[in-house]
């Protein structure tokens, strides 16, 4: 059941009562204006991916179990913030529970069709709330640790928001295509109504304004409804999770507004001129049609919204109420004298006892005083209220000069607009007649064509936010708000080991902190406990001196039971703080960021610099080799110039001394001396022009030639050898066309290499035969002579330079010993290549020259239009 | 007549040493590589050998090994003419049991006077 479809359905807990009817009486009422309370999370809910991961990261790392400490810790974990949340909290959601007993009661009562008994112990509908307040305060109370997730609640809900949507798809397809014609047939219908026009239109810039509030409205309280908050964060599995939630829940809540259009003019229609409440029309319109399966249907789907709401408002309330309200203000000196198994059972009763009383409140509140008020505006005043925690919730996460004074003033005064704006007026006619609210101070603030509640909205954001900042930004924070402000903030820079970013300093006893976690845990939790912390920071010692570290871990320890601040309280007694000063606040998270960031660097430079180490051995390796290499090479040029010198330094030697040599000798011997000479410079010629190859010094000069003339040119001044030795050259043609792109002198170089190889090994008589043609799209020459052959272990060599040199067991042929090795050189700078090859009788050197012929050319062309 | 083998496999070397030695009064024997001199050797037993090393099919090291596994041979000389100029190819070639190692380029009259020299030694 850990699966990311779980965690997405169960944020659906956000589609209450008020979208199952709320949403069409408002269609019906209003027109357009119900979508923008979907319309302001699905365009904030991509944002999730970054703001969510945040809020979640912190949460974990803290053990945050509720809203109401998630803010007050930022803002120095402040008890009295805390419980000022959590009343803002209950003021708001309690009426919002109310409205969905309301929802339930009157449903309830219409498909049961009985009547509501102003007798509270006679109405059935009691009853149904006393059953669901009871079963929530059993089930929703399984952990003494609230931050703990709920797994079997969560998918209880994630299962009723499946079902809820599934039910209201049925309904919508119902009504559109059982009662109706389809779309179109109640569109004709509607369109002969007389407001029509009005309610599909934004109603001008004035109505697109109140549009835009309420859009922003829907938007905070994506994040600030408590429900909300703890679907979305506190029972949040992976944080992966959330990818899956930011495309499914949108969709979701796309789906579930489909048929709300539809189903509220098809109430209009059928019971125009008629006296209904237009959010029941999801029951009514069965029920007209005595279709009973369906409006059961629509009650359960409607239930199932209710009841998931108010369970898990009514758990997220009673953290709330338990953790930042009863136990701080009241219980911590009571649980200090107590056993773990006395307190747990406290903490777990006073939740209990919280959500049942929660409930209980919600449904009077429905009983007296909201009685006649409709779902729609019920559940906008709580978006309100809530809406003014907005301010000090987004600035804990983005802001670092946030402070407990801006927090609690913009809090305090935008609620307090609010019930002088919203609340006050709502249930006392008598307020709105009184001159404090007619007098021209108030007049001056009113905006004519905002609907109150977009006015309100507006003022009390406006009012929070501003003396937030003001506030803010005039008044100096403390340390341990700007302790956290940076822990908030920069959470992904703390996430490893955020333990150590909690600045503390002072004396503190480790027995002292134990005996208060044993007071909560108990004996074998808090042993474990403290091994794992040891195990994590590597503590081997048996001092009892706690540090800063320890501190946080012990306070984390006890917030999921009794919330951050009580936690804090607690550990303060047992321990002596001294005050830090700003600065050195600063000063301790720097370095503490650095040395994570020291850490980080340092592990990279040292991957760094073994890679560079190990490059360097290869580029070290691959200089010796050269080195070697050129060695090598020397020491052969050395003896190939060596050579010719031999001969010719005899020769005249023999010349200078014997003055009576035969003419005919003496002939031969100058000869020798002149082609020895050649040698010399055709060695050195053919060493400068390999090294010119190499360092790519040569430009090619590559255009189309025609390949049978390149190579008939190459034979030419050759063929009064192959007469002489009586040799049989032929020539085999394959191809369909000759020209291909080459430089034609380097060319005739290789060709008139290859064939005077081929005329020194040849035996006389013997046969040369070269063969022109395309092979897998290239050029390929055969030059086959035949001969002895290359030894076998050879081949691989024959190109190298000076190889005969090196193998004695090849016979040298007269040149520079770097011919073969010239050719390679020269095919593979055309892209092309040379093989040698052992055949039967003789041996075979293939030369491939790529083939980029126009035709080729002009296919790519094609193949790239085609792409693009 | 005393006789002296030359065995390199670079033509115009072999003219100027065979007029060189036939001048001064040897009977002289040509090889182009190493199986020329041992089946020279077979029949033939030279004072002297003048012995190249890089030459096809066997070179003159595993020559002079052979060499000196032949008993009638025990009093030939043998001389390595190369253009291998490193150390450790010259000692290579004298720890082989070769009597001198000259490199080359050479002069012809001072190659004449060792030949000499070593003829008159024994």
């Amino acid at each position: 059941m850990n699966n990311p479809y779980v965690y997405a359905l169960s944020l659906a807990v956000y589609c209450s009562a008020w979208t199952y009817y709320g949403s069409i009486g408002v269609a019906a009422n209003q027109g357009l204006e119900y979508m923008a309370i979907y319309i302001g999370p699905i365009i904030i809910i991509p944002a999730w991916i970054y703001i969510n991961t945040k809020i979640i990261r912190i949460s974990r790392v803290n053990k945050i179990s509720s809203i109401a400490d998630f803010i007050s810790l930022r803002y120095g974990n402040s008890r009295s913030l805390s419980a000022l949340i959590a009343l803002v909290c209950m003021f708001a959601i309690i009426p919002y529970i109310g409205l969905q007993i309301k929802a339930i009661s009157e449903t309830f009562h219409l498909v049961t069709e009985t009547g509501q008994s102003d007798n509270i112990f006679f109405d059935s509908a009691t009853y149904v709330v006393l059953i669901i307040a009871l079963f929530s305060s059993y089930y929703g109370t399984k952990y003494v640790d609230a931050s703990e997730k709920r797994l079997g609640i969560i998918s209880a809900v994630a299962v009723e928001s499946f079902l809820k949507l599934i039910f209201f798809v049925i309904l919508g397809i119902f009504v559109v295509y059982g009662v109706f014609n389809g779309f179109e047939d109640i569109y004709t219908q509607a369109s002969k109504l007389p407001d029509f026009a009005a309610k599909n239109s934004f109603n001008g810039l004035e109505g697109s304004f109140n549009w835009f509030l309420m859009s922003m409205l829907s938007m905070s309280a994506i994040f600030l409804l408590p429900r909300q908050f703890h679907t979305a964060i506190i029972e949040n599995r992976k944080e992966k999770h959330i990818k899956t939630a930011i495309w499914l829940f949108p969709l979701y809540l796309l789906i579930f507004n489909f048929f709300v259009f539809p189903i509220a003019w098809g109430g209009k229609i059928l019971f125009f001129g008629q006296d209904v409440n237009p959010e029941l029309y999801s029951i009514l319109i069965p029920q007209k049609f005595g279709n009973i399966f369906i409006s059961t249907l629509v009650f359960f789907g409607g239930l199932s919204a209710c009841i998931s709401m108010i369970i898990i408002s009514s758990i997220s309330l009673s953290i709330m109420l338990s953790n930042n309200i009863i136990i701080p203000y009241g219980w911590l000196d009571e649980f200090k004298s107590k056993t773990e198994t006395d307190n747990t059972k406290s903490i777990v009763n006073i939740r209990k006892v919280s959500i049942f009383l929660l409930i209980i409140s919600g449904f009077i509140f429905y009983k007296y005083l909201i009685l006649g008020k409709s779902l729609y505006s019920i559940g906008l005043v709580s978006f309100v209220l809530i809406a003014q925690l907005g301010p000090s919730f987004f600035g804990a996460i983005f802001w670092r000069r946030g402070t407990y004074a801006g927090s609690v003033t913009g809090i305090i005064v935008g609620v307090l607009i609010c019930f002088f704006g919203l609340i006050f007026p709502s249930f006392s006619e008598s307020f709105l007649q009184s001159s404090l609210y007619q007098n021209e101070f108030f007049n001056f603030f009113k905006i004519p064509y905002l609907s109150p509640i977009a006015q309100i909205f507006f003022w009390s954001m406006f009012a929070n936010s501003a003396l937030f900042t003001i506030i803010s930004a005039n008044t100096v924070s403390n340390y341990r708000e700007r302790n956290y402000a940076e822990l908030y903030v920069d959470i992904d820079d703390y996430i490893q080991n955020h333990e150590n970013a909690y600045i503390w300093k002072g004396t503190a006893n480790i027995s002292d902190i134990q005996k208060i976690l044993v007071q909560f845990l108990g004996v074998k939790k808090t042993e474990q406990a403290l091994k794992i912390f040891n195990l994590k920071y590597k503590i081997t010692n048996d001092s009892d001196t706690a540090d800063s570290r320890f501190i946080k871990f012990s306070e984390n320890l006890l917030s999921g039971r009794i919330g951050t601040a009580s936690a804090k309280i607690l550990i303060e007694g047992v321990t002596k703080e001294d005050k830090i000063s700003l600065p050195e606040v600063l000063k301790i998270l720097e370095e503490s960021k650095e040395n994570i960031s020291l850490n980080k660097q340092l592990s990279e430079q040292s991957h760094q610099l073994i890679k560079l180490s190990n490059e360097l051995q290869n580029v070290n390796e691959n200089l010796l080799e050269k080195d070697q290499q050129k060695d090598e090479f020397l020491d052969s040029v050395a003896h190939e110039l060596r050579t010719p010198i031999t001969a010719i330094r005899a020769t005249s030697e023999i010349l200078l001394d014997d003055e009576d040599m035969p003419p005919e000798l003496k002939k031969d011997f100058l000869e020798n001396i002149i082609s020895e000479s050649d040698r010399l410079s055709e060695i050195i010629n053919d060493i400068l022009y390999l090294d010119k190859l190499e360092t790519g010094t040569i430009s090619l000069n590559i255009k189309e030639n025609n390949i049978i003339q390149t190579f008939r040119k190459a034979l030419k001044p050759l063929l009064h050898l192959f007469d002489q030795r009586h040799l049989h050259h032929s020539e085999v043609h394959l191809l369909e066309n000759d020209i291909f792109e080459y430089d034609e002198p380097r060319m005739i170089q290789v060709f008139q290499n290859i064939l005077g190889n081929a005329l020194k090994f040849t035996n006389d008589q013997g046969m040369i035969q070269t063969k022109f043609q395309e092979k897998d799209d290239q050029l390929k020459i055969s030059i086959f002579n035949t001969g002895k052959t290359i030894p076998e272990e050879d081949l691989e060599f024959i190109f190298d330079k000076f190889y005969q040199s090196k193998n004695q067991n090849l016979r040298k042929p007269v040149g520079s010993g770097l011919g073969l090795a010239i050719c390679k050189k020269i095919m593979v700078a055309q892209k092309g290549d040379i093989e040698v090859k052992n055949k039967e009788i003789g041996v075979t050197f293939e030369i491939f020259l790529p083939i980029t012929n126009n035709e080729s050319v002009q296919n790519a062309d094609d193949q790239n239009i085609k792409e693009i | 007549m005393k006789k002296i083998l030359i065995a390199d496999d670079e033509h115009k070397i072999i003219m100027t040493l065979e007029y060189a030695f036939k001048k001064a009064g040897y009977e002289v024997f040509i090889a182009r590589d190493g199986s020329e001199v041992l089946e020279l050797l077979k029949t033939e037993v030279p004072d002297v050998i003048l012995l190249d090393i890089m030459m096809p099919n066997i070179d003159g090291y595993t020559t002079l090994t052979e060499i000196k596994k032949n008993k009638n041979l025990a009093k030939t000389k043998v001389i390595f003419l190369s253009a291998k100029t490193g150390e450790a190819d010259i000692k290579k070639g004298l720890d082989l049991g070769a009597d001198d190692y000259i490199t080359k380029p050479y002069s012809i009259k001072k190659l004449t006077e060792r030949v000499e020299e070593l003829l008159n030694d024994k």
